[in-house]
């Protein structure tokens, strides 16, 4: 029997210690009209070597492809150690670390993880991780609202620069919580913040503010001037980053243009860039940094270094008066998960690249993204929509369909990026476009040439296109 | 001993050269003030450091590939390694997750037929597999009931009844999603206590969330009158399919009258725990809440099958589930996760999930016999167990002065993972057992030798267990400490521990 270890004569003598006469009976004390059940749609069991087949067919189905797509999910080199390790079983079976004495790897390996989001962010404290980017903003909005006591409105400002996804989580998330947000349009021309647009909420009472570094157009934020903003509107600044961009850009705990400016208050963020695959979407984690002030507001699990009996060092999860299992009802959230085994990668991926390779990484995207850019933008109608320095990703206009264009590309195995008209209808037919340090010049010089191809070739369908109206009305 | 930190492993200027890009390209378009102006603080550590550091952090764990780790409620069974290996193909691991479907269809072909077997295994109308642990199936589960009674004008209902030997999350749930938690009693079986249940519900009742078999490790009895009463009340039911392991295959949710439940992939499912995660709370919803589940959701078009060619598979949104509570996760929960929960139900097939509950059920009730032939106290005696029961320690700890946590430490020197302690609240210094159907005869009866052994040593010396764990990395950690001068984050230049607050 697959992953049951019982042979009949374990059956026989585990039912005489019983005391039942079949298995079947240690369930008598349920409904009889409840043992009834029809599962005969589920199939018959399949071999290890069939399912094997059968997963090879299917991932050979989704293979290939040049991906130039970016908004919220990076294709990055991962060394091959980081899962190799990851995977041992004994971080891959293991479960939370409720006893701390056996559990001592999982837990410093988090009480590293934690030090390193403090170095990239430069924030005080670090959790042990949310679900995912868009789920830790929510947590960070509901963060926030706990922890502004001079505010009543919870009134929290989003900025439409953040990645629409991440708004729809976070609104949904918190669709029960009273929380009011009121949305940041962006400014035609820089694809930033809209300074007229926050401007108007000045001496209201703010919450918090949204400021997503770098944001989901790739355009970097003057992150400066909006926590001083949020700060001297008596708001907190909720960071949203991507912690691959800190390598180049000053970390949350640093901005505000004044010395003495104490930096974003929270800090959230995808930790995906950081050693997990794209894999169809997950799973990733989120980041959730924070000021110490603000520690016993933080959601979900956290290690503390302590010291056993004999005065060693160890590490057990703490503060955990916050959490469901002891507060219940009352608890900080409800959440009781930390993406253990994305963390242990993360932190096996950020030591072997360290300080300079991970600032290698990140210039090297934005350098190849610069590239891409330029070659691009040399075709007729290509256009860059935003000035302005960004990261990994810039916003492209198209001279034709970009649904139509992004479709075309992709059966000739290119992924040039995602359409942006059914997020930002304002813009029009634009594409935003990722290249990283996994692409070499001949995948970009393929993208431009192939951009060039079906452009001119939808151009030449629109010219007989019209052609052939003209024709008809001349009939 | 203590493995020192990576960081103290930092030398600078040491480096394991061959994983990135060899130099960082100028950028000069971006503002001086945004820059960043020391490199982050990272280890500086060879390969060989980083492999050698995290392989011996490995071995400092228990864990199920290592140990017997019948933790009550969490489902620690075997992870069949086939699951990783092949949900760990190239191709799934470098889709992006907006590629176009055009070039996902095996994965969304997966994602789909896993939605089916879920639903056909629960009873449930559809599925929605996007929920990122269980905790937030539950936040999903609590809001559709919100969004339901609300859709329909009947917005006073703002109360969830949760009994009391519930999880955590429960009523931490209902709160996040804006309701009333209203607490019920269990009564002397260990089932929900009808009376009170009557009295509790009303015009205010949103629902009801339950755990069946219940956290006491019985299945509740009157289960079809509970759901006769709450959906005459005007309340929907919610299943916690935390213990779904104990009646997977033999007894649906859908039947027994639930609107909506979460399943623990991670849990029944067998996906790894990965010392705290990733989880999966895939949803499964009765007919009157099908259109209000989170999206995405995956549909088919067409007849046949995937491998006919006929068939294509594409993401529904809000378009098709028009009073979907939206989306949860950025793109599709913990997509790899599924993958590994789809392998593992294709290799179990109809039987094998059948086999999961009755296993499950066999283990517990044998070890709960062979622990009361012990002599150890079980609570609710008289009852089935389900896939796990309780053992109370209250007589040890009156007559030995030795309690739950006391022979829980010691079970790790004796090489076992201590089964849950403290929970549920009800039953003092208990212990809560689920040896899962993974587990051998052999190994339930090693565990009892060794109960029986430390019980044994409580009698002739209760610093034994007092002074466990001795065979373990670290002895017993002071968590009061850790709580009172809290270090969360290390300082090469302050070595001693630092006050974060």
């Amino acid at each position: 029997m697959p992953f049951i270890p019982h042979t009949q004569t374990d059956i026989e003598a585990m039912l005489a210690a019983i005391g039942a006469d079949s298995i079947d009976s240690l369930f008598d004390e349920i409904d009889p009209s409840l043992r009834d059940v029809d599962i005969s749609a589920l199939p018959d069991r399949t071999s290890e070597q069939a399912v094997t087949r059968l997963m090879h067919e299917r991932a050979a189905q989704d293979s290939g492809g040049l991906c130039f797509i970016g908004a919220g999910a990076y294709e990055h080199h991962i060394p091959a150690a980081v899962w190799e390790i990851t995977t041992r079983g004994e971080f891959y079976s293991a479960y939370t670390p409720y006893q701390p004495e056996a559990s001592q790897g999982t837990l410093q390996v988090v009480y590293e993880y934690q030090t390193m989001m403090c170095g990239l962010t430069g924030m005080d404290v670090s959790n042990a991780s949310l679900y995912d980017g868009a789920s830790a903003l929510a947590e960070g909005v509901l963060m926030a609202v706990r922890a502004n006591r001079q505010s009543k409105a919870a009134r929290i400002l989003m900025p439409t620069s953040v990645h629409p996804y991440y708004r729809q989580v976070a609104r949904n998330i918190c669709a029960n919580q009273k929380i009011v947000f009121e949305t940041i349009d962006f400014d035609r021309s820089t694809g930033t913040v809209d300074r007229d647009a926050l401007a108007r909420w000045a001496g209201e009472d703010v919450t918090a503010l949204v400021i997503p570094q770098p944001n989901f157009f790739g355009q970097i934020e003057d992150v400066d001037r909006l926590t001083d903003w949020a700060h001297d509107n008596g708001a907190l600044a909720i960071g949203v980053v991507n912690p691959l961009a800190l390598a180049l850009l000053s970390p949350p705990g640093e901005w505000g243009s004044d010395e003495s400016s104490e930096g974003a208050d929270i800090v959230v963020g995808e930790g995906q860039p950081l050693g997990a695959p794209m894999a169809g979407g997950g799973p990733y984690f989120g980041i959730l940094c924070c000021r110490k002030k603000h520690v016993r507001q933080m959601p979900g699990r956290v290690v503390g270094r302590t010291h056993d009996l004999d005065g060693e060092t160890g590490y057990v999860l703490t503060l955990q008066p916050r959490e469901q299992h002891i507060r219940r009802s009352k608890a900080t959230s409800n959440i009781c998960t930390n993406q253990g085994l994305l963390v242990t990668a993360a932190t096996i991926h950020m030591s072997l690249l360290g300080p300079q390779g991970l600032e290698n990484v990140a210039a090297t995207c934005a350098a190849t993204t610069r590239d891409l850019v330029a070659r691009l933008t040399d075709i007729d109608g290509v256009e860059a929509v935003f000035s302005g320095a960004c990261f990994h990703e810039c916003v492209l206009r198209l001279p034709a369909d970009a649904k139509t264009v992004l479709a075309a590309l992709a059966e000739r195995g290119i992924f040039g990026g995602l359409a942006l008209a059914e997020f930002y209808p304002e813009i029009g037919n634009a594409i935003v476009v990722c290249a990283t340090e996994t692409k070499t010049d001949a995948d970009l010089a393929a993208y431009a040439q192939t951009l060039a191809d079906v452009l001119s070739g939808l151009a030449q369908d629109d010219s007989m296109t019209l052609t052939s109206a003209k024709a008809k009305e001349t009939a | 001993m203590s493995e020192p930190l990576i960081f103290e492993h930092s030398r600078a200027g040491r480096r394991a050269v061959a994983q990135a890009p060899s130099a960082a390209p100028t950028i000069d378009d971006i503002p001086a003030k945004l820059r960043r102006k020391t490199l982050p603080g990272l280890p500086e550590v060879s390969e060989l450091d980083v492999v050698r550091h995290y392989t011996r952090l490995s071995q400092r764990n228990f864990s199920i590939d290592t140990h017997f780790y019948p933790l009550g409620s969490c489902t620690m069974k075997h992870n069949p390694r086939a699951c990783n290996t092949l949900a760990s193909l190239p191709g799934f691991l470098n889709r992006h997750p907006l590629a176009p479907a055009s070039h996902g269809q095996g994965f969304l072909a997966c994602l789909f037929e896993l939605q089916e077997m879920l639903r056909t295994v629960t009873g449930m109308a559809a599925v929605s597999l996007t929920p990122m642990a269980g905790a937030q199936g539950e936040f999903t589960g609590v809001a559709m009931i919100k969004a339901y009674h609300e859709s329909r004008g009947d917005t006073e209902r703002n109360e969830i009844l949760v009994p009391d030997a519930a999880h955590g999350t429960n009523p931490a749930t209902a709160v996040m999603c804006g309701c009333k938690v209203v607490e019920i009693p269990t009564d002397k079986d260990g089932d929900v206590d009808i009376a009170v249940l009557r009295e509790k519900l009303g015009p205010k009742t949103a629902g009801i969330m339950l755990t069946n078999p219940s956290t006491l490790g019985v299945f509740e009895q009157d289960i079809l009158e509970i759901a006769q009463l709450v959906h005459e009340a005007g309340g929907l039911l919610y299943y916690d399919g935390a213990n779904l392991n104990a009646i997977l295959g033999k007894v649906r949710p859908g039947d027994m009258g639930f609107d909506v439940i979460h399943m623990n992939l991670h849990k029944t499912f067998s996906t790894p725990h990965g010392g705290g995660g990733p989880g999966s709370g895939a949803v499964g919803v009765s007919k009157r809440l099908r259109d209000f589940m989170p999206i995405p959701v995956v549909g088919r078009e067409g007849q046949g099958d995937a491998e006919s060619g006929a068939v294509t598979y594409r993401w529904l949104t809000e378009a098709d589930v028009p009073h979907t509570i939206g989306r949860l996760s950025a793109f599709m929960g913990n997509a790899g996760v599924l993958l590994r929960a789809y392998i593992y139900a294709r290799l179990l097939g109809r039987d094998g999930m059948t086999r999961v509950a009755e296993f499950a059920t066999l283990n517990s009730n044998y070890l709960m016999a062979r622990l009361k032939g012990a002599g150890f106290d079980v609570a609710f005696a008289d009852r089935r167990a389900s896939h796990e029961f309780i053992v109370t320690l209250k007589r040890q700890k009156q007559e030995l002065d030795v309690s739950a946590t006391d022979f829980a430490k010691r079970l790790l020197d004796y090489g076992y993972h201590a089964p849950t302690i403290y929970f549920p609240l009800l039953v003092p210094e208990c212990f809560l057992i689920e040896p899962t159907e993974s587990e051998s005869r052999e190994t339930l009866d090693g565990f009892v030798e060794a109960m029986i052994a430390i019980w044994n040593e409580a009698k002739q010396d209760p610093a034994i267990l007092k002074q466990a764990p001795v065979n373990l990395p670290v002895r017993r950690l002071d968590e009061v400490a850790a709580a009172k001068s809290l270090d969360l984050c290390y300082r090469p230049d302050d070595q001693s521990s630092r006050s974060a607050a």
